[in-house]
């Protein structure tokens, strides 16, 4: 199980920002915003070892 | 015929609840401008009834103008917080609902079969009332009524429906429809407390802010033996209704809510169809492994809204529960709210009437009540998003959290239901000392168990309260004084002593004294020996001194602050009717 690493206010507020995006990028746009936030945040993590395991985490109970 | 109101005379059906229909009483005859000091409560809801209560504790009368002849359609509102608990305590009506009502504190939420979240509510040995109390609102309604007609200062006129109003400096005038025809009624005062289709509000024209959110959901309240405890169950996306949920709860009687999600595009009419809900119904027994057989009591539909009107005060009309305010239902904040918006106003209602106050108290109704619906209408928000996401990146985000709670508790306090919490006056202009300097201004008085079947609260019932925090009831001659002041002024304070060590010695000022030997209080509370604390008839603190903090004397701060209090000016004008 992964640690938590954001207070409930944090990911609160990211929940919401995140579905804005979703929602403002617009069905035929939204996966692309989406992986490329992925990108993002798994070159600002700098490690590729975590951001493989988190796919695997993101792949399971779809 | 058009000027006449018959209310339904034939018991509603209810499997469970036999319904009483009251007698209608006609209004005493009133000379044009020839109105008594009583205040006019529309609507005999619980919020209403609550009102007229919460005013007789002050000692003003009131009378209930109620269209129907029956309590409550339907079980409705059946959750009350332990807040809630409390008020009906200072109502004097607690035992009837502790007696009835089923106390729950354990929320488990369940997705695709697994239970991903489970939320024990906050409870401790210093409470008097578990965090929430089952019951059907015709039982509230009901113990309410029996503890108003009983109180000679309560009238209700039931089948008696409001038409009309005017105002002007000196009174609110209603018209008022009953079998017997139509009439005026004047008072200087009036309450709207007739619900989520106030006709008040819609006659003055009044206009709510905030949103109403799509989806709608179906309750429906079976009579069957289901072997659960009494807890809060909530199913995420059932392989049968997918991306919907589905809630459960039990009510006294035998009873079971349930309460689920439409499909988007489905219609009420639809969804109320015998065959679609009996077939639905069966679902979600399966799904909590209880084929049981089931009687049907009541079912209805409804959607979430978070709106509130800006200003719960229209000249000589305040408004109070969902004709102030739609509230969703997630998170039981309908009668829950409501109640609290009664318990603030009466006293303030009460001591502006008889001269005790000054002008700003009354104020301070709407000011405090419209912010803490602001707070619940975004803190429902938050769960309505979650519970009936209103749009396509609400959804995906939701059913991503629902998909990763299954194995990571990362994302599993989003689950949180957020219940209806007391709200904190922390900026009210009631208190005399800021937040900054004490972390408990403006929230409810902390409950402390004292012994058995005793508590604080037991004794913080009326009026306003001063808590005296003493090293021994003997060391402070000064503080003493403020007692004794009081009663020379008649100023109605209620003072309680708190003390470490008490000689057992008869107190000379006849005040409660507790012994708190093991500084439980102290601790409570936070707060060192010589001080004092003003609570208000509400049970919200308004006003902290402390020994070598305060410039002023005990007597001195006690009588300001209770001035503030009341919003009095230094003048010492008070405003008299
Ligand atoms: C179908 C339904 C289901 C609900 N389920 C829940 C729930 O599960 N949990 C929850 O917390 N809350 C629920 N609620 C909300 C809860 O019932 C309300 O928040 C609560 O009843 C508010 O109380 P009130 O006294 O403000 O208004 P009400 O209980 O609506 O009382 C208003 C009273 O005013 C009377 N009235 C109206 N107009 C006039 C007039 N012109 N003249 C005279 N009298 C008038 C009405 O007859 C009524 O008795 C539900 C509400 C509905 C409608």
């Amino acid at each position: 199980m992964l640690n938590k690493n954001l207070n409930n206010e944090e990911i609160e507020t990211i929940y919401d920002q995140l579905y804005l995006a979703i929602d403002n990028a617009g069905p035929e746009q939204e996966a692309k915003m989406l992986a490329k936030l992925v990108l993002i945040l798994a070159n600002q993590l700098g490690d590729s070892e975590q951001v493989l395991n988190a796919i695997k985490i993101a792949e399971k109970d779809l | 015929m058009s000027n006449t109101h018959v209310a339904e005379a034939q018991p509603r059906p209810s499997i469970f609840y036999h319904y009483k229909v009251y007698p209608v009483e006609p209004l005493p005859s009133q000379a044009a401008g020839d109105f008594k000091q009583e205040v006019l409560i529309v609507g005999a809801g619980p919020i209403g009834l609550a009102t007229a209560l919460d005013l007789a504790r002050f000692g003003v009368a009131s009378r209930i103008i109620e269209a129907e002849r029956q309590v409550s359609h339907g079980s409705r509102a059946i959750v009350l917080t332990r807040r809630s608990m409390e008020i009906l305590q200072m109502l004097g009506c607690d035992q009837a609902f502790v007696e009835k009502g089923l106390s729950w504190q354990m929320g488990r939420s369940y997705y695709r079969g697994q239970e991903v979240y489970q939320m024990q509510m906050p409870h401790s040995k210093d409470e008097r009332f578990g965090p929430g109390t089952n019951i059907q609102q015709q039982y509230i309604e009901q113990f309410l009524v029996e503890a108003a007609e009983e109180n000679p200062l309560i009238h209700i006129h039931w089948g008696h429906k409001v038409t009309g109003i005017e105002q002007n400096e000196h009174c609110a005038t209603l018209d008022i429809s009953s079998e017997d025809g139509s009439r005026k009624y004047s008072a200087p005062w009036v309450v709207a407390a007739d619900g989520g289709r106030s006709t008040i509000r819609k006659l003055l024209k009044l206009r709510m802010e905030g949103e109403a959110y799509t989806g709608n959901f179906v309750i429906a309240d079976i009579k069957a033996d289901i072997d659960l405890p009494t807890e809060r169950l909530c199913h995420f996306d059932p392989p049968w209704s997918p991306g919907n949920n589905v809630l459960v709860h039990r009510e006294p009687e035998g009873i079971w809510r349930l309460d689920f999600r439409l499909p988007d595009g489905e219609s009420p009419e639809q969804a109320m169809e015998e065959k679609q809900l009996a077939d639905r119904i069966n679902k979600i027994l399966t799904m909590i492994g209880q084929e049981v057989p089931w009687q049907l009591d009541w079912a209805t539909v409804y959607s979430a809204s978070t709106k509130t009107l800006t200003d719960y005060q229209e000249q000589r009309v305040l408004f109070v529960g969902d004709a102030a305010h739609l509230l969703p239902i997630f998170g039981v904040r309908g009668a829950n709210t409501g109640l609290q918006d009664a318990n603030n106003l009466a006293w303030k209602l009460a001591m502006h009437m008889q001269g005790k106050a000054g002008p700003k108290l009354l104020r301070s109704y709407s000011t405090e009540r419209v912010q803490a619906a602001r707070e619940i209408c975004k803190e429902a928000g938050k769960s309505t998003r979650f519970m009936s996401p209103p749009t396509r990146g609400a959804r995906l985000l939701r059913d991503a959290v629902l998909s990763l709670s299954l194995t990571e508790s990362f994302v599993r306090d989003l689950l949180h239901w957020r219940t209806s919490r007391p709200h904190s006056y922390y900026n009210s202009p009631l208190n005399s000392t800021a937040t900054s300097e004490y972390a408990l201004l403006g929230e409810v008085t902390p409950n402390v168990k004292l012994g058995d079947n005793q508590y604080l609260h037991d004794y913080t019932l009326k009026g306003f309260t001063v808590l005296i925090f003493l090293k021994d009831e003997n060391n402070s001659a000064e503080l003493k004084k403020v007692i004794e002041r009081n009663e020379r002024d008649g100023m109605s304070i209620n003072p309680i002593l708190i003390t470490r060590t008490h000689s057992g010695d008869q107190n000379p000022s006849h005040c409660l004294t507790i012994d708190d030997k093991e500084g439980k209080l102290f601790e409570r509370y936070d707060l060192q020996e010589n001080s004092l604390l003003l609570i208000r008839p509400d049970q919200h603190i308004c006003g902290l001194w402390q020994s070598g903090q305060n410039k002023e004397s005990p007597q001195q701060w006690i009588h300001n602050a209770l001035r503030n209090a009341l919003c009095l000016t230094p003048s010492g004008d008070s405003h008299v009717e």
